[in-house]
């Protein structure tokens, strides 16, 4: 699978997940996120950069038990939810996140 | 899974880094293991030792970095990992040069720790 | 001719066979967990020194880097990038890797 975006091919896995990291920007986020029928909101951008810098650090993409803990350490406990992250993205932070931020599945994601 | 009964898992790591996939694949079913809540431990006994050695720069080789990801160990709540002294020693390494806060044991220490375990997983 | 060895010194027994095979005058090249050995501190670091004397020791320089022990090679020890690989291997009529 691929995106096509202003003249340029994004190759995704056959579940959608973009395959170079490096290639991820906000654009193509946008439509990663159209296809999981998301309506990008400050909340949910805030998410992504978290979960990229997160990536930059570790090299992972976290858990979402992990993330929840981590976001509400950084962003305060009304964030760090998991009701909290569901809604911006209800088929899983983990996944649907991680997919809109350009990041590999989260390892142990089903 | 919090309903289940906690067992104590080591994770018990012998391999260097790179020359082989083991040091990747150990690291990998911690983290995913890690999603049951058990009790945790992981040991790094032999060239296993290596696989914490600080300043990884893996440009060259041109495979992922995955050192950075034992930092990442403490946000999934493990954090009990043993070292080899005699390891250490033979390889004119320190805990100094561990990328993670680590505690040093003998091979006698870390055997008696192994008997304490209800799951050795061995890499 | 050129030795390759590439098995970290203390799992397996390949460099320790290597030195006792390798006749003066001839090269050796440490790649991927052979690197270990040309570190300081190192167990081998002694015998690797001792072998000095007949055998030129190169290290393939991204394989220490990528174990963080680009600052700890062993004096005497000549750090190669992969062209450097190459070039030994075309310098040398012979090669034998000592799997």
């Amino acid at each position: 699978m691929a995106i096509e975006l202003n003249g340029k091919t994004y190759e995704t896995d056959e579940e959608g997940y973009l395959t170079d990291i490096n290639e991820w920007n906000e654009d193509v986020a946008k439509i990663l996120a159209q296809n999981e029928n998301i309506d990008m909101t400050e909340q949910h951008w805030e998410v992504i950069e978290f979960l990229r810098e997160y990536y930059n650090e570790f090299q992972i993409a976290p858990a979402v038990r992990v993330l929840t803990k981590a976001i509400g350490k950084k962003l305060g406990p009304e964030k760090g939810n998991s009701q909290y992250l569901y809604e911006l993205f209800p088929y899983g932070p983990g996944k649907q996140a991680c997919k809109i931020a350009g990041l590999p599945k989260p390892t142990g994601c089903i | 899974m919090s309903e289940g009964q906690i067992k104590k898992f080591m994770y018990l790591n012998r391999k260097a880094p790179h020359g082989t996939i083991y040091a990747l694949e150990s690291l990998e079913v911690v983290l995913i293991a890690a999603a049951f809540d058990q009790d945790v431990s992981l040991a790094f006994m032999d060239d296993g030792v290596y696989q914490l050695k600080k300043g990884f720069n893996t440009k060259g080789i041109e495979v992922k970095n995955f050192q950075p990801t034992y930092r990442a160990l403490d946000d999934y709540d493990i954090n009990k990992l043993y070292v080899e002294k005699e390891a250490l020693e033979a390889r004119g390494l320190g805990a100094e040069d561990m990328c993670v806060p680590v505690e040093v044991l003998s091979r006698a220490e870390i055997g008696k720790l192994m008997e304490t375990q209800d799951v050795i997983l061995s890499f | 001719m050129l030795h390759i060895v590439n098995k970290s010194p203390l799992e397996r027994n390949s460099l320790d066979t290597c030195l006792a095979t390798a006749q003066p005058g001839g090269a050796l090249l440490l790649i991927e967990d052979g690197v270990y050995a040309a570190t300081a501190g190192h167990a081998a670091a002694g015998k690797l020194s001792a072998a000095m004397d007949k055998l030129k020791v190169y290290a393939l320089k991204p394989d220490l880097e990528a174990r963080g022990m680009a600052e700890r090679a062993l004096e005497g020890v000549t750090l190669v990038d992969y062209g450097g690989f190459v070039d030994l291997v075309t310098e040398h009529a012979t090669c034998q890797s000592w799997l």
